[in-house]
């Protein structure tokens, strides 16, 4: 199938979506004269849905069999490593979720030297903390220790 | 005429004094600073610095604001251009062909061209400011609900016809937009839409981690990975400045730009984001050459960044003519005023003219020291691009995460930039344009709104639409561009875009 047609498939199927969680979360559809809150919702949906049936039926674009994907590993990683930023940011603090997040982009996934990682990590961690925490007032998050 | 120059005279008396020229300074620094941040846009930066004007009078403390807010517009494109993440959300479109310029070793001079064009606009826009500010107040007094709504539509469907691709794709990625845009409380009723129990979710999508997420974060997932990663750009020195030749194609789109954003930034809302939205598509349009736009063209840099600068000016129009504001920050500095007891309201200029006209007259002053401010510092900039790829993405990430999360202080906005960076990682694939998801955040909120209020002023009947000569105009245009788009697909032709997409793939149509 053309990247035409599968991303029009998806697009119809997220309208369709988006039109059930609308429905299932029984927001007031109100009238033409007086929309309710799902009014809108549900009209963009239905634009959505119709321009994904249109992409669809035009077609058009290579093979999605032919479309590379060969960055995916690093992908998954550079994924991995926000995730844990995100999970973790709160938890462990700013300072030591960016050094570990950092020191597993340098080291383990671009492979550069113990040494380069460990002072590429700790300046960036520490010195964006001194910037925006201490210099700007903007509030970073600290972990158990204060740190 | 006379008396607008006496009065010029007493701005300057003002805004040339020490302590004054020295706010101005620290503003326009600061917001330098917050706009080159990612993710800390003007209104963050200028919402944390309010509290420490409060013992300022009210001359330095909002010629200081305004300095952070203009600072910001200046400031905004270099990561934009450097990195392809929007400092704030104003600089989107900068991302587009400021990134590809400096991926052709032209960063230099993207840099130079937006800050030479924020520097015309912002003084350009000032005169508008001084000479036609009770006038553009009043017509923008006429800008009810239905108007807005007209023009906003009218906006959507100029970028989706303007877009490189598909018209019908750039539909399509709007319509996501918008229904992205609609999550989040409903501002008429309070009911909650799709939030699923994240109480940060109430607010709705935040911009910033929206458009981070669909420029930098996708930009890295897609090119970190791949077989000739970005190479080291050693820029030399005399590769720094543009040419004549860039200098030549960036005059009449900050000309456009200039204008554009001044008009757009008078009308309520986010102005000046979509105020830079609206004159890429006009420069791609009136370009004799639309397929260079995405690849490093010079207007689409020196054209929005003239929009989004000229727009802070015009932004200012309602507020210091009437005392209304256009949008959160003008919101923000009118607080400040009312702070420090000054009223604002169309009786400002009569009863601090001090205050008023220096004010005037510190923004001529403060485009000048940001002008002499970012041209060195370009220099400074562009080095980043020395850094070896396995050093800079996870720095620009580092500063993406910071930047997201510093807004609101939520790991949720890291999570929305997050997906949203997936999200524009396949998109990008599929060859859909990410920009009109953009807009249609910016703009859901502000057209299902308008839309409403619309409706319960006309009980119910959409005639109001028509009644309103200003808004049947606008939407007049809109369907134009439809039915035009709808004749060249009946005839079954390829027109510009559709040829232009083809080429670009090596295809002749």
């Amino acid at each position: 199938m053309s990247v035409g047609r599968v991303s029009g498939i998806g697009l119809a199927v997220l309208a369709l979506l988006v039109l059930e969680e609308t429905w299932r979360q029984r927001l007031p559809l109100g009238s033409v004269a007086s929309p309710g809150p799902a009014y809108f919702p549900g009209v963009l949906a239905v634009l959505l849905l119709a321009a994904g049936l249109a992409v669809a039926a035009l077609g058009g674009g290579p093979r999605v069999a032919s479309l590379e994907w060969g960055e995916w590993r690093h992908g998954v990683a550079i994924f991995a490593a926000c995730a844990f930023c995100a999970l973790a940011l709160e938890r462990l603090g700013y300072r030591v979720t960016i050094f570990i997040a950092l020191g597993f982009l340098v080291r383990v996934v671009e492979r550069k030297s113990p040494a380069a990682t460990l002072a590429f990590a700790a300046a960036l961690a520490l010195g964006t903390f001194w910037l925006f925490d201490t210099l700007l007032r903007v509030p970073l998050p600290r972990g158990a220790f204060g740190f | 005429m006379l008396d607008v120059l006496q009065n010029l005279a007493l701005g300057f008396s003002v805004a040339l004094s020490p302590p004054v020229l020295f706010y101005a300074f620290v503003g326009c620094v600061i917001g330098t600073l917050v706009g080159v941040l990612p993710g800390v846009g003007p209104l963050a930066g200028i919402s944390l610095l309010l509290p420490a004007t409060f013992g300022m009078d009210a001359t330095r403390a909002i010629v200081m604001l305004a300095g952070i807010y203009y600072g910001a517009m200046y400031g905004g494109s270099t990561t934009s251009i450097l990195m392809r993440i929007p400092g704030e959300a104003a600089s989107v479109m900068t991302c587009i062909d400021g990134y590809a310029m400096a991926r052709r070793g032209r960063a230099g001079a993207a840099l130079a061209i937006a800050a030479v064009g924020s520097y015309v606009a912002g003084t350009v826009s000032v005169v508008g400011l001084m000479v036609m500010a009770p006038p553009l107040a009043r017509v923008a007094l006429r800008f009810g609900p239905p108007e807005q709504l007209a023009l906003l539509l009218l906006g959507l469907l100029v970028l989706a016809y303007m877009s490189s691709g598909s018209m019908l794709k750039a539909l399509a990625m709007a319509a996501l937009g918008l229904l992205l845009g609609t999550i989040g409380i409903d501002q008429m009723t309070g009911y909650m839409r799709y939030v699923y129990g994240v109480v940060e979710l109430g607010d709705g999508l935040g911009v910033v981690p929206v458009a981070v997420g669909l420029f930098g974060v996708a930009e890295i997932l897609a090119t970190a990975g791949a077989p000739t990663p970005p190479a080291v750009i050693k820029p030399r020195l005399r590769e720094l400045l543009p040419s004549r030749d860039e200098w030549r194609q960036s005059t009449w789109p900050i000309a456009r730009g200039t204008v554009l954003g001044f008009l757009v930034g008078i009308l309520p809302g986010s102005a000046h984001i979509i105020a830079s939205f609206v004159s890429y598509a006009v420069e791609k349009r009136v370009s004799r050459r639309p397929q260079d736009f995405g690849h490093g063209a010079v207007a689409g840099v020196a054209g929005p960044e003239s929009a989004n600068n000229s727009a802070t000016s015009g932004a200012f129009v309602p507020m210091l003519a009437l005392g209304v504001p256009s949008g959160p920050i003008p919101a923000v500095m009118l607080a400040a005023l009312m702070v420090h007891g000054v009223a604002p309201g169309p009786l400002l200029v009569h009863n601090q003219p001090a205050l008023f006209w220096g004010f005037i007259a510190s923004m001529y002053v403060g485009n000048v020291m940001l002008l002499i401010l970012n041209l060195p510092l370009v220099g400074l900039f562009v080095n980043i691009l020395r850094v070896p790829y396995p050093y800079l993405y996870p720095a620009v990430l580092v500063f993406s995460i910071l930047g997201v999360y510093a807004v609101n202080g939520s790991v949720v906005d890291v999570w929305i930039m997050l997906i949203m960076g997936v999200l524009g990682y396949v998109l990008r694939k599929l060859d859909f344009e990410t920009a009109p998801i953009v807009l249609g955040v910016v703009l859901a909120p502000l057209i299902e709104l308008s839309l409403r209020q619309s409706l319960a002023m006309s009980d119910g009947r959409y005639a109001i639409f028509v009644e309103h000569r200003i808004a049947a105009a606008l939407l007049a245009a809109g369907l134009g561009l439809v039915l035009l788009n709808l004749y060249t697909f009946a005839r079954r032709g390829l027109d510009w875009r559709a040829r232009m997409a083809l080429a670009e793939k090596g295809d002749s149509p």
